[in-house]
């Protein structure tokens, strides 16, 4: 490892810039979970300067508006999301997924938005923002721009953000009235472990909380990006909630879309195989806290 | 918890005192082997094989010295050469000299990805570590052999091609990667298998796995101009340290002072040398001290599991449940060079049952992987997830409950091992008779893909030799000094042996782990011999000062020593008892009445009491994704004595743990290019707080006769049956025998697949 230079600008701008000026040489750092530990097994070899993202105030926000949804400032932690009252109660699919990245202590600088920039298969928080419709707020060189989240990982490792570009929030809408979410991943231990298959999961409720309106499906660990399966969602709209038949069509959907590899964590048919039980369960949260119960 | 009966003959044994070295470790002071700091201290760096197989066709090492900062390289040129097949005692294991020398730094070839070739001094870890990537090694790869199986087939890769096999105690002509083939045989298995109504063959495979030892190893050497080299280091055995160094490096052991660091952990890893002769030539060379400090990754791919092995057992009983013969392969992959835990394995695998007709083979096969350690008991949890598995399926078979079977077949006094020694005092009897009144096994296990499993365990436990030194101070606490590195707690429990002899609290006794010119020859932490041969050391050590104290009481009182009497900590004048001294008063007047006091014992602790342990397993398993988790966990195991029983059952618990994460989910997974792919405890899964039970331990004491206070070793049987128990708690639950471990998610989904019983 080499020396390295460390900033820590106190506006947006000024982090822009100082990105679009080194390129390639510098790297954003939020909670550094993900790039402290690649510059330290040489990942990056290319990479002499950090800039620590968490002194700019767009980026350490978080807030929730009835009409907006909730602005989540990408450098926030995930404890400050699971231990935020109002983002559990609005958002109980995208807290399943912050409480369960590595241990308390990873909790306690890891970001969400470090996890989507990160761009890993594995990331647990992207198919669960995914799932709830959630969108990224990009501010550049060039001005901002807003994508949304299924879009937004291209290839393992990357995403499609552009020379000097930063990820400053991920926004998600307002819950709909009787909608649900959940996240639920496989890991052979109970903590501390990567994802051999993740799955995030929303429905919407008719207003009788009896026939599913719409639902959207995403998978992690099973494809080279987070995967959004449409084909999933449209199997269960306008199906009964106790449609097990329905569910089952989903799960088969989602287990027709994974594009699993097999490596230490688990084989091509293994994976599969948990896509399909993940994605059932899920469901089965989802709508079951979409019912209220 | 269970604990023991309250021992109203002791004051000291038997009670839960604060450890003495607990406040340093909890706050953080304690020193380890990577705090050692020191003026002009050099940093090093080792250069690392990146092919699991390759003759070393040349090293060029000129552009990495040219680094400015950079202060030596090293290569295994620089050894003082020991082509010697002199034997290395490593404590529970051995190698031979020139092994060992190329496990330090490869000569003309590499046998493993991993292995150190060369290493850097440096005025900075950065520059040792830029300086690496300018040596130049030319290696010509070679093709290698990955698993045991594939290595004994005739026409593999030989590793060492001069290497002949033993086989049966001869060294035959045969070129072979199989370093030794041995057997026991006791009886006619042949005729035992004809008087079998069942018999049940199986085979096994398990996966290399790791000690898992929290701290990894570091070193630091000093070598001064008059010759004497001092080390610091992260070791189960100082006065091996020496000797190992000393012999590698041809120098005198005495020029040798190795001062133990305390020692984050061990379970066996930490008993040969890797870093300790590398930082002593890298200070010789360049006249600085130097320290070294391996990442967790250089610790998975440069230091030693415990092996991967094959096994094929059968066994046959008859209808009245009496096993009838029983016959044992144990293959073992002792990595690189020769030497693998299967000796002990082999003696282990059958030593739970009377057999009249049995036979056990062991293979010694070397691998292109790291060269294998010793991991408590070492080679005893393979045999017996091999062993109790297939008793488990005998029982099964029988319809026979598991702990009955065994109480019918398991070892008494007098009964011999299938390699004969016959045991003395053991407690098998008593720790099944504990397990089978346990609430545990009484209490049924109810809800679905639930399965209980019962297994047994043997190890040897070991002895040897160990000295002690106990000085009085004027205020009435004594000093106590040893030389075994403290792993689990034997500070505490030695301190506890000389405390109950000088009648003393144990909070009176300041116990200290000394370097190797301080105390007298003290062999290593391993084989559960601390407390055992630490603590006759300590006994016979205080039982000498207690002899000088009453001498010199009587000389105040103007007596002869026969009049004097010590109790709980006082002098009395026979026969009035009248005139009294405590211990304390007669401390503060030992300057002015003839000059201070001291005990001192050097013993060879020869009368060790082996160690048995039964484990009830109870678990769950998610017959969708295969995974399992272990419900409740109780652990039998006859100590001898407890003398600490906290950190018997410390102990207890850790070997579960381990147990279950060998049976669950650990592994060194190794590409087919020989690569191991997980080499952080990210992905080498060792069980979390959250993927264990609580796990009840109960301590079953039948007294070792051949020490004082009857103790036993208890550090390594506890992990010798879990593997076994979940194994066998897991056909339970979900129908499915699994053979091979880990019994990982995947595995066990593809069983249960297999099996036909999957539903999706
Ligand atoms: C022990 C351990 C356990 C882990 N367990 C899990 C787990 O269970 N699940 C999981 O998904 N992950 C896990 N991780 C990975 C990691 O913790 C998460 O991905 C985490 O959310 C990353 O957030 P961070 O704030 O630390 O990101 P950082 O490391 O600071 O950044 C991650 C990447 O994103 C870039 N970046 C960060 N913020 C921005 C921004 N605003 N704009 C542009 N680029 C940006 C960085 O340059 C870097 O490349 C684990 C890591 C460790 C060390």
């Amino acid at each position: 490892m080499q020396t390295l230079e460390y900033t820590a600008p106190k506006t947006l701008k000024d982090a822009i810039t100082l990105l679009a000026q080194k390129g390639d040489a510098a790297r954003p750092l939020a909670g550094g979970t993900d790039v402290l530990v690649q510059l330290r097994v040489g990942r990056r070899p290319q990479v002499n300067t950090l800039v620590d993202l968490k002194n700019i105030p767009e980026l350490t926000r978080l807030s929730y508006d009835p009409r907006e949804g909730l602005y989540l400032g990408a450098a926030v932690a995930c404890c400050h999301v699971y231990e935020d009252a109002t983002v559990r109660r609005m958002y109980p699919g995208l807290i399943d997924a912050a409480e369960l990245i590595g241990s308390v202590q990873i909790q306690g600088r890891a970001s969400v938005g470090g996890n989507v920039c990160n761009a890993a298969p594995s990331g647990d928080t992207i198919p669960a923002l995914i799932a709830l419709s959630a969108t990224c707020s990009i501010a550049g060189p060039n001005g901002t721009r807003s994508v949304p989240m299924e879009q937004f990982c291209t290839a393992p490792g990357r995403n499609l953000l552009q020379n000097g570009e930063i990820l400053v929030a991920v926004r998600i809408p307002a819950p709909a009235p009787n909608s649900g979410a959940a996240y639920l991943r496989f890991i052979p231990r109970n903590e501390m472990d990567i994802a051999v298959a993740g799955v995030g999961a929303s429905v919407v409720l008719d207003s009788a909380k009896q026939r599913i309106t719409s639902a959207r499906v995403a998978l992690a660990s099973v494809a080279p990006t987070p995967l959004f399966v449409t084909a999933a969602g449209q199997a269960l709209a306008g199906k009964a909630v106790t449609d097990e038949a329905a569910i089952q069509a989903a799960a088969d959907a989602a287990v027709a879309a994974a594009r699993p590899i097999t490596d230490m964590r688990g084989t091509i048919e293994f994976r599969k195989q948990l896509v399909g039980v993940l994605t059932r369960r899920t469901l089965h949260i989802a709508i079951q806290r979409a019912r209220g119960a | 918890m269970t604990t023991t009966a309250p021992a109203p003959e002791y004051s000291v044994i038997g009670t839960r005192p604060i450890r003495h070295d607990g406040l340093d470790k909890v706050i953080g002071r304690a020193k380890y082997a990577a705090d050692i700091q020191m003026a002009g201290l050099l940093s090093a760096k080792i250069l690392r094989s990146p092919h699991p197989h390759a003759r070393i066709k040349s090293i060029d090492t000129s552009k990495a010295a040219a680094l400015p900062g950079v202060r030596a390289v090293i290569t295994a040129a620089d050894i003082p050469a020991v082509a010697s097949d002199r034997m290395q005692d490593l404590g529970e294991t051995a190698v031979r000299l020139r092994f060992l020398s190329s496990n330090v730094l490869a000569g003309n070839k590499v046998l493993y990805k991993g292995q150190a070739v060369a290493a850097v001094a440096a005025t900075s870890a950065h520059i040792a570590e830029e300086a690496l990537s300018l040596i130049k090694v030319d290696y010509e790869v070679l093709p290698p052999a990955l698993n045991v199986l594939d290595a004994m087939k005739d026409g593999a890769p030989l590793l060492h091609e001069d290497m002949l096999m033993q086989e049966f105690g001869q060294r035959t002509t045969k070129h072979s990667n199989i370093a030794n083939h041995f057997r026991f045989k006791k009886g006619e298995p042949a005729d035992g298998f004809k008087q079998a109504d069942v018999v049940v063959e199986r085979e096994f495979n398990t996966a290399a796995v790791h000690q898992g030892y929290i701290e990894p190893h570091a070193a630091t050497a000093n070598w001064n101009v008059d010759g004497k080299l001092t080390i610091w280091c992260s070791t189960q055995g100082s006065f091996n340290v020496r000797s190992q160094v000393a012999t590698l490096l041809k120098i005198p052991e005495s020029n040798v002072k190795v001062i133990p660091t305390e020692i984050g952990g061990g379970f066996g890893g930490k008993l040969g040398v890797y870093l300790e002769p590398v930082v002593a030539l890298l200070a010789k060379k360049t006249g600085h001290p130097v320290k070294a400090i391996m990442s967790r990754t250089e610790v998975f791919e440069g230091t030693g599991p415990t092996p991967g092995s094959y096994m094929k057992v059968k066994m046959g009983a008859n209808k009245e449940g009496r096993i009838t013969a029983a016959e044992v392969s144990l293959m073992f992959e002792a990595g690189a060079f020769p030497g693998s835990p299967v000796n002990a394995g082999a003696m282990c695998a059958l030593a739970c049952y009377n057999l009249d007709n049995a036979q056990v083979d062991g293979y010694d096969v070397v691998v292109n992987k790291q060269k294998t350690a010793a991991y408590r008991a070492p080679g005893a949890t393979h045999a017996a997830m091999a062993v109790e598995s297939v008793v488990d399926e005998l029982c099964e078979n029988l319809k026979m409950d598991p702990i009955d079977f065994r109480i019918l077949n398991g070892v008494k006094q007098g009964d011999r091992r299938v390699d004969g020694p016959a045991f003395g005092k053991v407690g098998f009897m008593e720790v099944l008779q504990a397990a089978k009144n346990h609430p545990h096994w009484k209490t049924p296990l109810t809800g679905k893909n639930r399965g209980r499993g019962f297994a047994a365990g043997f190890w040897f436990n070991a002895g040897g030799p160990a000295s002690c030194y106990i000085a009085m101070n004027p205020d009435g606490t004594v000093s106590l000094i040893e030389g075994a590195a403290d792993i689990g707690g034997t500070r505490a429990a030695i301190a506890m042996q000389a405390a109950e002899v000088l009648g003393i609290p144990a909070d009176k006794v300041t116990p200290t782990v000394v370097d190797t010119d301080s105390i007298g020859y003290t062999s290593l932490t391993g084989g559960s011999s601390v407390a055992f041969k630490g603590g006759l050391a300590a006994y016979e050590a205080a039982q000498d000062l207690k002899k000088q104290l009453i001498e010199r009481a009587a000389k105040i009182w103007e007596t002869t020593a026969d009049n004097v009497e010590f109790e709980k900590g006082e002098f009395k004048l026979k026969p009035s008892y009248e005139r009294k001294m405590t211990f304390t008063e007669l401390a503060g007047r030992l300057l002015t009445t003839g000059g201070p006091l001291a005990g001192r014992a050097s013993v060879d602790a020869r009368g060790v009491g082996p160690a048995f342990a039964a484990v009830i397993a109870d678990v769950e398993v998610d017959p969708e994704t295969g995974k399992t988790q272990v419900l409740r966990a109780t652990i039998v195991q006859d100590a001898g004595k407890a003398i600490h029983p906290s950190y018997v059952e410390g102990q207890m618990q850790g070997g579960v743990a381990q147990g279950i994460g060998w049976a669950l989910n650990e592994e060194y997974f190794f590409t087919n290019q020989g690569t191991m792919a997980n080499p952080t405890f990210l992905d080498y899964r060792m069980p979390t707080a959250l993927d264990l039970p609580m796990i009840d331990t109960v301590i079953v004491e039948v007294a070792n006769p051949g020490h004082p206070f009857g103790v036993r070793g208890v550090g390594e049987v506890p992990i010798v049956p879990p593997p076994a128990a979940v194994a066998n708690a897991m056909k339970r639950a979900i129908g499915v025998r699994m053979t091979d471990l880990p019994m990982s998610p995947g595995a066990v989904l593809a069983a249960i697949q297999a099996k036909g019983n999957g539903k999706r």
